[in-house]
């Protein structure tokens, strides 16, 4: 029962990344691919119908994760404190960026709203890496299983880090590039013209900081972790995950040079899955490492709910992602196909 | 500041701000459906002109209500994370179910009502309306309950750890506290939608401009307002009133500046208690009433403070007293003023009567002061229990986050919040200002 809710809390993140990631991206490359006003409103179109609903999966993550392992929701909320109410501060800006833009017409208060959710969804991909930088490198657990981490110490991995270390950096970079190659892919599915030539271009030169950050990233974790190798060992078909990972990175190269950038995000949702899939096979069973001392880690044992209540939410949590699948496929395929403009104004 | 009062106020602060919007969508949702509806039975397009309108300021106000609903979800864990790990085995539930339900249902479908008139037919846009209605009744459906097991904890078990676990999922999911606070909790979300709407409409009739919607917007207004403003009265609140006696009789004894245990005891219109002589000065009181509201007879005993010790009375009683009593005369104001304004609508005189309208116009505030006073009252009168009766407050809030880091944030959501009422308040003017036209001719 915990492996199967730790399976199914990883497939939400997973989904989340991978949906959320890619309006992530595109507000990164906003202000740069998107250079004139119609551009900037394609870019809000693409994403629009959809970019709320992608949120609504990190909540669904959040929300699963409290009810299956209330104790690691109870010591990973209250020891990342900082960084998680930054990143509220965050999603509210770029929630109100995204939705408020257009209400008002007049070049100083558009630029303002895009500069707001460009610069938050930048941040936002920094952050979201660090945080899994911070899980795989581990936190400084105490015996009653909370922790408090400022946020930076000295940027070295040791007794007492902070969130902010050279790893949790370097994993964070590697989101932002990610990230912005997913949505650069994406906006070059959904738009045409100049636009989409430019964010062709940014996946194009994206991809290369990808490629090195990924080789850099997980020589780093064998360094930093060396542990999550162990797994790998005893499981040997768990090795599918790398060469995934490294299949999806070269079709995603591959695509794009043969113009075929709608598969090419394909491939680089299969890319984003499979680095968050190795990481939490890694993992296993473990679901929040101590940073000195492994017999203070948090496990899915130590931290799973009661089994009635696990049971019972099974069947209702079965029945409302189906449901929320159906409305998913039901809503992209209505706004299949390239934006385009003029908008029907709502 | 200790670190417990800094963790209630960011708590309190956050959610009570979140929910000026939610209550406003949540009443505004069933009133747009009405509105499609109406347009789709007497096909007439004003109806349509009309909730597109409404429409918008529901956008703007989903907006609001959803990025500031993200912080509520997290300081369970951030900020009490103490009573997350208690408590995580049967809230786990509700908060789990309420984002699988409800808020892929309320972000898909509002994409869709929101953009997406034109890709679908008239039933398919009245269905898309009908289903971002549902979501957000869906997601408060879970909140309260959430709410409602920290009142009146149904279907658990202590296990050796400490913790609760989920023994009973029907009994969580129809706690009998729940279902009466849910029901007096979303009659309470439409009366606030029905007097905004009714105060726009009042609004453009005063200005004489957009006659026409406004005439609807004050007939649904106030015929929405003044069913439910009964309702809210009889039987939801009167129901949630015997269920505070029954379950938490030291809150009810606190609400009502009850220190001693009375036979027949009165009904407190006004009067401000004080706690340290236990007194109530200048009372104007009702004799005999609470005793028969709560217990359905005159000489009914009603227990006051005193049967109570004193470490298991509500920690702020002025203020429980005042957000109780707040919120039931607002609540008979509005009934009193809303059968007015329905009579003159049935006799074809409100139109005309420009004193009704510039009521009408000035009451919009009042619903809002009216549920935020009945949710403190319902969270103080609850302390200083978390989950009543078991977990006490001061043990829920997080250890490892310290007063320096909570006040960090909390100022922090103060300026935010801050800019984003502005933000709300100006983009809500424009709206305002632009007015229910058709959309070419904006």
């Amino acid at each position: 029962m915990g492996t199967l809710w730790f399976v199914l809390v990883a497939l939400l993140i997973v989904t989340y990344v991978v949906l959320d990631g890619f309006d992530l991206g595109a507000g990164i490359i906003h202000l740069w691919a998107a250079r004139k006003d119609y551009e900037r409103q394609m870019i809000l179109r693409a994403i629009g119908p959809v970019w709320d609903g992608n949120e609504v999966w990190l909540l669904a993550g959040g929300g699963t994760l409290y009810f299956a392992f209330p104790q690691l929701y109870a010591s990973s909320f209250s020891g990342f404190y900082l960084p998680l109410m930054m990143v509220l501060w965050l999603l509210m800006l770029r929630g109100i960026g995204i939705e408020f833009r257009n209400h008002v017409e007049g070049p100083v208060w558009q630029k303002f709203f895009d500069a707001l959710f460009s610069v938050s969804s930048m941040l936002l991909a920094v952050f979201f890496g660090a945080a899994i930088g911070n899980v795989v490198r581990g936190v400084p657990l105490g015996p009653d299983g909370y922790f408090f981490e400022p946020l930076w110490t000295n940027f070295r991995i040791g007794p007492h880090p902070g969130i902010l270390d050279w790893y949790s950096v370097l994993i964070g970079l590697l989101a932002f590039a990610a990230l912005t190659s997913h949505g650069a892919l994406y906006v070059s599915t959904k738009t045409e013209g100049s636009l989409q030539q430019r964010a062709h271009r940014t996946a194009a030169w994206s991809w290369w900081s990808v490629a090195i950050l990924t080789v850099l990233s997980l020589v780093a974790s064998l360094k930093v972790r060396p542990t999550v190798i162990e797994n790998f060992r005893l499981h040997p078909w768990g090795w599918a995950i790398p060469v995934i990972v490294l299949g999806s990175l070269f079709a995603m190269f591959y695509l794009r040079v043969k113009q075929n950038d709608r598969v090419a995000f394909v491939a680089s949702s299969v890319y984003l899955a499979s680095m968050l899939g190795g990481a939490a096979f890694a993992l296993y069973p473990n679901v929040l490492p101590s940073s000195a001392r492994p017999e203070l880690n948090l496990t899915i044992q130590n931290t799973l709910s009661g089994s009635y209540g696990l049971r019972v939410g099974l069947a209702w949590w079965l029945i409302g992602v189906v449901l929320a699948l159906g409305y998913y496929i039901y809503l992209f395929r209505l706004f299949r196909g390239k934006v385009t403009l003029p908008s029907e104004k709502y | 500041m200790s670190a417990l009062l800094i963790h209630r106020l960011h708590f309190a602060f956050t959610v009570t701000y979140h929910y000026l919007f939610p209550q406003l969508t949540m009443g505004l949702g069933l009133l747009i459906v009405v509105l499609k509806t109406l347009a789709m039975a007497k096909k007439d397009e004003r109806y349509d002109h009309a909730a597109r309108f409404w429409a918008r300021i529901f956008a703007i106000n989903f907006a609001l209500g959803v990025v500031t609903g993200i912080p509520m979800e997290f300081q369970f864990g951030t900020n009490w994370s103490r009573f997350s790990k208690f408590a995580g085995g049967v809230i786990g539930q509700t908060l789990a179910m309420e984002g699988v339900f409800a808020f892929f249902l309320e972000s898909s479908f509002l994409g869709l009502f929101i953009y997406g008139e034109k890709r679908l037919s008239r039933w398919g846009h009245w269905w898309a309306a009908f289903l971002v209605f549902l979501g957000s009744w869906v997601s408060g459906f879970f909140i309260v309950m959430t709410d409602a097991w920290m009142q009146n904890p149904v279907g658990y078990a202590v296990m050796p750890d400490g913790a609760v676990q989920l023994t009973s999922f029907w009994k969580l999911m129809l706690n009998p506290w729940g279902l009466w606070q849910y029901a007096h909790n979303m009659s309470g979300a439409v009366i606030t939608a029905s007097f905004v709407m009714a105060a726009v409409g009042a609004f453009y009739l005063l200005e004489k401009k957009y006659l026409e919607s406004g005439r609807i917007f004050v007939r649904l207004g106030v015929v929405a307002g003044v069913i439910f403003s009964i309702l809210q009265l009889f039987p939801t609140g009167d129901q949630q009133g015997r269920m505070v006696a029954h379950h938490q009789a030291a809150t009810l004894a606190a609400m009502e500046a009850l220190f001693k245990t009375d036979t027949g005891a009165s009904l407190v219109l006004l009067g401000q208690p004080d706690v340290e002589q236990q007194k109530l000065d200048n009372p104007i009181q009702i004799p005999k009433m609470l005793s028969m509201m709560t217990y359905r007879r005159w000489s009914a005993e009603v227990k006051g403070l005193d049967a109570f010790p004193k470490e298991n009375w509500p920690d702020n009683i002025p203020l429980l007293y005042y957000s109780y009593h707040i919120m039931v005369g607002l609540g008979t104001i509005f009934i009193a003023e809303l059968l007015v304004a329905a009579f003159l609508l049935w006799r074809g005189n409100l139109f005309n009567s420009k004193w009704m309208l510039w009521i009408l116009m000035l009451s919009f505030p009042f619903p809002y002061i009216a549920n935020t006073a009945g949710w403190m009252t319902a969270e103080i009168g609850r302390q200083p229990w978390l989950v009543y009766g078991l977990f006490r407050t001061d043990q829920g809030a997080s250890a490892v986050v310290t007063a320096g880091n909570g006040m960090f944030t909390l100022l922090g959501f103060m300026g935010m919040y801050l800019f984003l009422g502005i933000l709300f308040l100006f983009l809500i003017r424009r709206e305002l200002e632009h007015g229910p036209q058709p959309v070419e001719a904006r």
